[in-house]
């Protein structure tokens, strides 16, 4: 005899709890497939890293980051073998492949460019654009509509269009390839984006608490402090990791604009390429160590920005 | 606790006057309630007095100084919103504190925990003080939005319907608890609403509002029995007063010039009708419980009515009906005494 249960007609049963957390983990997985390969591949040798067919156990190996913190030299055997027996690591790696280390690579540098230039830039992005959003939700701005369109107008093109004038307006001005000069071309890009998507998240905060707390004996920049910031703080975190992203990964101004103190990561990868074969292990490495920084600053705000994705979606 | 006085104020949103010279002092310790329909200019008044909007004309004054063009934070007031009351990503703790904290006062830590602790005590929300605002029920949050409020002594207490989104019964039990709360305290308070019940169990006067003017001020009784227009008796009384022409219903005779009549429950005498007496017909009754509605007509005219619960009319029911000290109003709404045993209104109500 089947036994009935009394069930919520809109509550999912077990069965479709099953079903759709089989599909959202396979889904999850299939994505994850390139990370996982470009993670794999920046501990594969050099040879295992083109093997036909593709390897997927392998003998684990540093090679790939070696060669990416590295730059070395061809020698001849007879040098080598004059040389006193190498330090377990990076050195015997790159003996083996009768080479020796010559220095370091530049990948620290650019690493640390990438990191200044993509976080101050979020950060300017995020700051003009939440006392912006705050100045056009909360006062009568004269031409509010105009002005905002003018700031979304910004985003009509892709930004490369401008590359040009750009390019020869920062060489006259001296900011071609600083990292001043890039920080202020990304905030550029960014605080439209900023400025409409804070715009949204500050209307919906309702301007009774502020009125509450200048009541309460706050000043406006005090109630702004206080009050709204902790409560766009949802929209600040999504703002800032749409910023982050767009900084980070941008590719066209950076090839343009930097070719050696303020050039970022995205320029300096395929670069890594041309050096010597094409050396996949040491591309993936750095495109590993590129994405940990968002990923860890995704993870860090992943508590705002699932609700930041669906604002509008959830009410409070 | 102070004197806080209006004086011809005047609000204009574009073109719309919100409040029109407006007039008003609240003596110091008394409980003024403004009542009006939606869109009356009552919250746009308290919103004048507690600074967040500025008076295109007249001047108002708290404890004697001027404070027309002062910043919210210099006046001293609290302000109770009638909704989105508290601070959501505060615990009930700290939105009690949130105005002690203020850099305008700066109470320390101890004695804020003082204070709050007898605040919430008084409102029996103790047990919920560390609870995030948005965990706390309806009731509980409009407790601690009154409660922030309480925690200061200010000049005056502005509320803004405090109580319209709560249920009945916990309505009747604040609306007590405000009323003792503020005799204890001695508080000044301006209260806005549009609930009749409200203003006549709490107000030492009532402010009637209509379209940003101030109607009539006067004691709730004064404002019951003897309401200046048409448009005062319409705001009191439940079922709301039936306004009819003057002459439909047997009377003691009308003042010269009135052209209607209204009619409160009090003012009607009803009677099964015996044969050809019968001026009315029972439409339907609607049982409350505690009381019955009772819908009659008479002519082309609709009347609503209290009757006893007990009593046997029936739908369909020939009925009598005739008029005691009801109040007249002549062409333009305007109230003119009745001829002979005028009603003289008691003061202090």
């Amino acid at each position: 005899m089947s036994k009935t249960t009394a069930h919520s007609v809109v509550a999912p049963t077990p069965t479709a709890r099953r079903v759709s957390g089989a599909i959202v983990i396979l889904y999850a997985l299939i994505t994850m497939i390139p990370l996982a390969w470009i993670v794999m591949t920046s501990f594969k040798t050099p040879p295992d890293s083109i093997a036909y067919p593709p390897k997927v156990l392998f003998e684990p190996s540093l090679e790939g980051y070696c060669n990416l913190f590295t730059t070395r030299s061809r020698q001849t055997p007879e040098y080598l073998e004059s040389l006193p027996a190498p330090e377990p690591g990076c050195d015997a790696i790159v003996r083996s492949r009768n080479m020796v280390i010559a220095g370091p690579s530049n990948v620290i540098p650019r690493f640390t460019n990438s990191i200044i230039i993509a976080f101050g830039s979020t950060f300017l992005a995020v700051f003009l654009g939440t006392i912006t959003a705050y100045a056009f939700s909360r006062f009568k701005v004269p031409f509010a509509d105009d002005i905002l369109f003018f700031i979304l107008s910004t985003r009509f093109m892709p930004p490369i269009a401008v590359a040009i004038p750009i390019f020869l307006m920062y060489r006259a001005i001296g900011l071609s390839d600083t990292h001043l000069g890039m920080i202020l071309l990304y905030t550029a890009v960014n605080v439209s984006l900023a400025v409409w998507l804070l715009k949204g998240f500050i209307d919906e905060i309702p301007r009774e608490y502020e009125e509450a707390a200048m009541i309460d004996g706050y000043s406006r920049l005090h109630a702004f402090v206080k009050v709204v910031l902790p409560q766009a703080a949802t929209g600040i975190a999504a703002t800032a990791i749409f910023c982050l992203i767009f900084a980070w990964n941008e590719y066209a101004f950076a090839v343009l604009l930097t070719s050696g103190t303020a050039q970022t990561m995205p320029p300096f990868i395929p670069f890594i390429i041309g050096e010597g074969g094409q050396d996949w292990p040491a591309v993936a490495a750095a495109t590993t160590l590129f994405l940990i920084p968002i990923f860890v600053f995704t993870i860090l705000l992943r508590k705002h920005l699932l609700r930041g994705i669906t604002f509008g979606a959830v009410r409070k | 606790m102070a004197e806080v006085v209006l004086s011809g104020v005047t609000k204009r949103f574009k073109t719309v006057a919100a409040v029109e010279s407006l007039d008003l002092t609240v003596h110091d310790g008394e409980f003024i309630v403004l009542l009006g329909p939606t869109g009356a200019g009552k919250t746009t008044t308290l919103r004048l007095v507690g600074g967040l909007e500025r008076p295109d004309e007249g001047s108002i004054t708290i404890g004697g100084h001027d404070v027309t063009h002062a910043a919210p934070a210099a006046r001293d007031v609290a302000f109770v919103f009638q909704q989105y009351s508290l601070y959501p990503h505060l615990s009930a703790y700290d939105n009690l504190a949130f105005p002690l904290r203020s850099p305008a006062r700066r109470v320390p830590e101890d004695e804020i925990r003082k204070r709050v602790g007898e605040i919430a005590e008084m409102l029996r929300i103790s047990a919920k003080l560390q609870n995030r605002a948005t965990q706390l029920s309806g009731g509980e949050m409009q407790r601690v939005a009154i409660g922030r409020a309480l925690v200061r002594r200010p000049s005056i207490y502005l509320m803004d319907e405090p109580l319209s989104s709560l249920d009945a019964k916990l309505r009747s039990d604040l609306r007590l608890e405000l009323k003792r709360i503020q005799q204890d305290l001695g508080a000044t308070i301006l209260y806005v609403t549009h609930d009749q019940t409200e203003a006549m169990t709490m107000a030492v006067r009532i402010g009637v509002i209509e379209s940003g003017r101030m109607i009539q001020l006067g004691t709730p009784r004064e404002i019951y029995t003897a309401p200046a227009s048409v448009y005062v008796a319409t705001r009191l009384g439940q079922p709301a007063i039936n306004l009819l022409p003057v002459g439909l219903l047997p009377d003691g005779g009308a003042p010269t010039g009135g052209k209607t009549v209204g009619a409160r429950t009090e003012n009607l005498r009803i009677a099964k009708a015996a044969n050809g007496s019968a001026n009315a017909t029972v439409d339907w009754i609607e049982h409350l419980g505690d009381q019955n509605h009772l819908h009659v007509t008479v002519g082309d005219h609709k009347l609503v009515t209290l009757a006893d619960p007990e009593s046997d009319l029936a739908k369909g029911d020939r009925v009598s009906l005739s008029l005691v000290d009801p109040l007249y109003f002549d062409a333009s709404g305007k109230r003119i005494a009745a001829s002979g045993k005028a009603r003289i209104p008691q003061g202090n109500g």
